[in-house]
């Protein structure tokens, strides 16, 4: 099958679907690629690069949707076309695939005209909360991009220093930097604002991210309040009244203090928590910055103006609503790498032919158009086993027991054991003559020495000293030479055997283990 | 020569083995310990040749120049990789001669013993000899094993348990008869038919016991050998061959008991064989999820990025020679300021210190490469954890799932570091046949492919 990658008609959209990088695995797969001519340029990518991967080139548009079975782009398509040029949608039929966000939540009428098209779509923005499904995305990849670009952005418009220095002009106090909204983007808002130097405080309504919030270098911000903000699939719910009071009042306290503040907080279907009053914005420094993430869900700060950044009473608020596409070359390729994903998880016999297996949990969650008829939203998701091992069982004294292995035995045990030997030693001493009974002192004294002596090789030197063990252990040479000087033939012959295999042993053995001693080395 | 001298001699060479043995507690002064035993060996020849008369001293010399020339033409050629089959092969001799010394002394017109000396010389020559049986059948049987001639998974003969019962019933009765015989002639058939029943025992043991529990079963073999060597110096009233015997009996004793301890198994157990059969794997958990496939490129970048790297060798690295590429990797982490180090399981590899000798004779410094307990505190703090060609000793059922076969069991707590790389050439369960959940972990990434080519395209990549 031919996947087709149009040229992106949302005004000021940079990105294209799949970078050049991406194509040769795409190829690995079975399936052809074609790219619209100039669909890359503004993500940074020639023709040429896209040739160079193995893919060939569409003259028009007309072209590309025309000849292609998969069309594989990032926005929805466009229902109406103001211009000459025919719109996106109409070039769809009942032969063709699509895979791009489609917002099925919010565009009951886009899925209404794909489903009377008979396209059969998939839609990157409705990856089911799974882990296995994490590598397909999209909305992680592209919050990850937008987090980093929001501090990128923040210190555009910061006249200072992120990180604190002591000059020889003076002392420069580190920025501090709060985040609110510890989700792909907030993390990723905070890693990068971290590594530039500032002092990151973050805060949650759930409280289960603290660690990872830690682990990226920020504080995180505890409110002196019981209630837990974890909603379905990892996602935020709306929390009580008193809570986002107690919320609000930490905020405004904060915006005193810091010098940037970064909001990223969205609740699934809901329009954003408006989070950052006019007070607490007006309470902040002059110079300072704001970053509203959820800008497009109309903003968490009531000053913002999505799509702009404004300079509001000294405070600039920054309400862009593309910073994925602000990188595009970056969004593009972890974008393409989404993509490439599913593609595998479509076409797991890599024959160049996809299946929409309605039975796979993740292509399920994903398509919402199939057979002419709308597939969203899927069915509750079947009650599945955690990959996690469950907590341990209550009854956990017993559990301890069990993984410390084997009970330890009884001084009880080891004293009757040591009766036991005690009274066979002294039963053979009755029987045996007292010349055995030196040669038996010499073996249990000798026994115990080697007990001593072999404790203390070192678990590094184990393998030599198995080798060196083997060639003393051909000291049975001694037992063989022995009998060489005796008069019968047959003792003579066999003798000579346990001299020759013996031999063998002892020289083989101290060799070896000479070879291998002298490998180890110390670090010069 | 006076027989006080030559005691005074058996006496210096006692002493020598023992240096040799405790020269080995370090790196440094193990080299010395080797020549300390290569002396001890010399010398206690040395007084036998003298003291003892042959029928013919050219004879003795020139098997022992051509057993000596074979022994040192294998030893300078055998590749590190096959040192556990080479340990294995040793083992087999000892036994063998063992059996043949045995036999030799139980013909010898020269021996004669009456009364209870005549009792406790047979029952010297009988254990001798089935312990030498044992152990060479049994070497022979882990080196075929070990070579790949034998499969390495456990072969379980039904009745298994009955039929070495009895196997050692009727070496008991067949011991008792030996005893009562009152000449050669009625002695001989005993002896032999229990030879031959030591034989089958010995193989039908070791090919019951599954490939991984080879460092067991060698420690095991090799604490035989030992014993097979102090029942020839009861037999023969040589109190230096008892001495080395206990020693070697004793060295093998304490390796089995620390690679049973590593594995959290009973001795007995690994011993009756038939782990790691699927019936053993009925505990495991159910572990959903998918794992991530990374590319060599997005390896070598991980690599690259981290400022600790630690890595875990198992016995697949063994398998596909990949201990150069890995040090040569080590090496270009090393130049780009990455601290690497190797993290080695007592139980990784196929005999105890298998991966330690690997990665010396890639010219792995020592000091680099750390035992379980030393590492798994730092494991924490690392951010990429390389676990090649390893498994079961990197699960984390061994401490989270009760009723795993292997709970229990000490292991790299790999899964701690902030990534995981595990190369592995499929997703095969380990030898305990025990799905390993650290590979669905969403810290864990899976480089497929054979472990040395992977390897060299990492390296090619940095």
């Amino acid at each position: 099958m031919i996947i087709g990658i149009p040229t992106e008609s949302a005004l000021g959209e940079k990105r294209v679907a799949i970078a050049p990088e991406t194509i040769p695995r795409i190829i690995g797969l079975g399936f052809g690629v074609q790219i619209q001519s100039g669909a890359g340029e503004a993500a940074g990518f020639t023709d040429n690069d896209y040739l160079a991967g193995g893919a060939t080139v569409a003259g028009s548009k007309e072209a590309l949707w025309d000849t292609s079975d998969i069309i594989v782009k990032i926005r929805a398509p466009e229902q109406a076309s103001s211009s000459q040029v025919s719109a996106e949608i109409a070039l769809l039929n009942d032969a063709k695939t699509l895979i791009c966000l489609i917002g099925p939540g919010q565009n009951p009428l886009l899925l209404e005209l794909l489903s009377s098209a008979g396209v059969t779509t998939l839609a990157m923005d409705a990856v089911p909360r799974i882990s296995r499904a994490q590598k397909l995305d999209t909305l992680s990849s592209m919050a990850n991009i937008a987090g980093y670009r929001a501090v990128i952005e923040a210190a555009n418009h910061f006249g200072r220093f992120f990180t604190g220095q002591i000059t020889a002009a003076g002392k420069i106090p580190p920025a501090k930097v709060l985040v609110i909204g510890a989700g792909v983007a907030g993390l990723a808002a905070i890693g990068a604002a971290s590594a530039m130097g500032a002092i990151v405080r973050a805060f949650d309504t759930r409280p289960e991210v603290k660690e990872q919030v830690e682990s990226m270098g920020a504080e995180f911000l505890m409110l002196d309040f019981k209630e837990d903000g974890s909603g379905q699939g990892g996602y935020a719910k709306i929390m009580s009244e008193e809570f986002i009071a107690a919320e609000m009042q930490l905020f405004s306290e904060q915006a005193r203090e810091v010098d940037i503040i970064i909001t990223t907080a969205l609740i699934p279907g809901k329009p954003a928590p408006k989070l950052i009053v006019a007070d607490t914005a007006r309470a902040m420094k002059v110079g300072s910055v704001i970053v509203d993430l959820a800008a497009e869900q109309g903003g968490n700060c009531e000053l913002t103006r999505p799509g702009e950044a404004a300079l509001i009473d000294g405070i600039t608020v920054i309400g862009y609503t593309d910073f994925p596409s602000r990188m595009a070359a970056q969004s593009s390729l972890l974008y393409g790498n989404n993509v490439t994903h599913l593609l595998m998880d479509l076409c797991p016999e890599k024959d160049g032919q996809i299946n929409v297996d309605m039975d796979d949990e993740v292509i399920r969650g994903m398509t919402v158009v199939k057979d002419a008829k709308i597939t969203w939203p899927p069915p509750p998701p079947p009650p599945r086993l955690s990959a996690v091992p469950k907590a341990p069982p209550a009854n956990g004294a017993e559990s301890s027991a069990h993984l410390e292995g084997a009970p330890k035995k009884s001084t009880a045990q080891t004293l009757i054991a040591l009766a036991a030997v005690v009274g066979l030693v002294l039963g053979l001493g009755v029987v045996a003559p007292p010349s055995f009974m030196g040669h038996f002192t010499v073996f249990v004294l000798a026994i115990f020495v080697g007990w001593q002596v072999v404790w203390n090789v070192t678990p590094a030197l184990h393998t030599p000293l198995m080798s060196v063990t083997n060639a003393i252990s051909g000291i049975i040479v001694i037992g063989a030479l022995l009998q060489m000087g005796s008069d019968s033939r047959i003792v003579m012959f066999l003798a000579a055997l346990a001299l020759l295999v013996a031999s063998i042993n002892v020289f083989g053995g101290f060799w070896v283990t000479q070879r291998m001693l002298r490998m180890f080395r110390r670090e010069s | 020569m006076s027989s006080g001298i030559i005691s005074a001699a058996y006496i210096a060479a006692s002493i020598l083995f023992i240096l040799s043995l405790g020269g080995l507690s370090n790196q440094e002064s193990a080299q010395r310990g080797n020549l300390f035993g290569i002396a001890g060996m010399a010398l206690a020849i040395g007084a036998t040749l003298i003291g003892s008369t042959p029928v013919s001293y050219t004879l003795v010399i020139a098997l022992m120049a051509v057993g000596g020339a074979a022994g040192g033409f294998v030893a300078a050629r055998v590749e590190m990789t096959a040192m556990p089959q080479l340990v294995a092969m040793l083992h087999s001799f000892v036994g063998l001669a063992a059996v043949l010394v045995g036999f030799a002394s139980y013909l010898d017109p020269a021996g004669h013993f009456i009364g209870a000396e005549k009792t406790i010389h047979d029952v010297e020559i009988f254990i001798g000899i089935l312990i030498g049986a044992i152990t060479l059948t049994g070497s022979v049987a882990a080196f075929g094993k070990l070579q790949g001639i034998l499969t390495s998974r456990p072969v379980l003969i039904p009745g298994r348990h009955i039929l070495n019962l009895a196997v050692a019933t009727a070496c008991a009765w067949l011991g008792y008869c030996f005893v009562g015989a009152d000449s050669i002639n009625g002695g001989i058939w005993p002896l032999l038919a229990m030879t031959i029943l030591a034989l089958i025992f010995g193989i039908h043991m070791v090919l019951a016991i599954g490939g991984a529990d080879m460092p067991v079963v060698i420690s095991m073999l090799n604490s035989y050998s030992g014993w097979a060597a102090a029942a020839t110096g009861f037999m023969l009233a040589n109190d230096l061959l008892i001495v080395t015997g206990a020693l070697v009996g004793s060295s093998g004793a304490i390796l089995s008991y620390i690679m049973c301890r590593a594995m959290n198994r009973r001795f007995i157990s690994v011993i009756l064989g038939g782990f790691g059969t699927p019936k053993a794997s009925s505990g495991t958990i159910e572990t959903g999820g998918e794992t991530v496939a990374v590319s060599a490129n997005e390896t070598a970048e991980l690599l690259t990025s981290a400022k600790t790297v630690v890595i875990v060798p198992g016995y697949g690295m063994a398998v596909a020679h990949a201990q150069h590429p890995v040090s040569e990797l080590v090496d270009a982490l090393k130049t780009r300021g990455v601290t690497a180090r190797f993290a080695i399981h007592p139980v990784a590899g196929r005999m105890p210190g298998h991966m330690n000798v690997l990665l010396a004779e890639a010219k792995v410094p020592y000091d680099s490469v750390l035992e379980m307990d030393e590492i798994n505190g730092d494991l924490p703090t690392t951010d990429v954890v390389l676990v090649i060609g390893a498994n079961d000793i990197v699960n984390p059922a061994a401490q989270e799932v009760p009723d795993s076969p292997i709970a229990g069991m000490p292991v790299l707590e790999v899964w701690k570091a902030a990534t995981t790389i595990v190369l592995k050439r499929s997703m095969a369960t380990g030898y305990a046949g025990v799905d390993n959940p650290l590979f669905y972990r969403e810290n864990t990434r899976m480089l497929f492919g054979d472990a040395k080519q992977s390897i060299s395209e990492v390296l090619s990549a940095l």
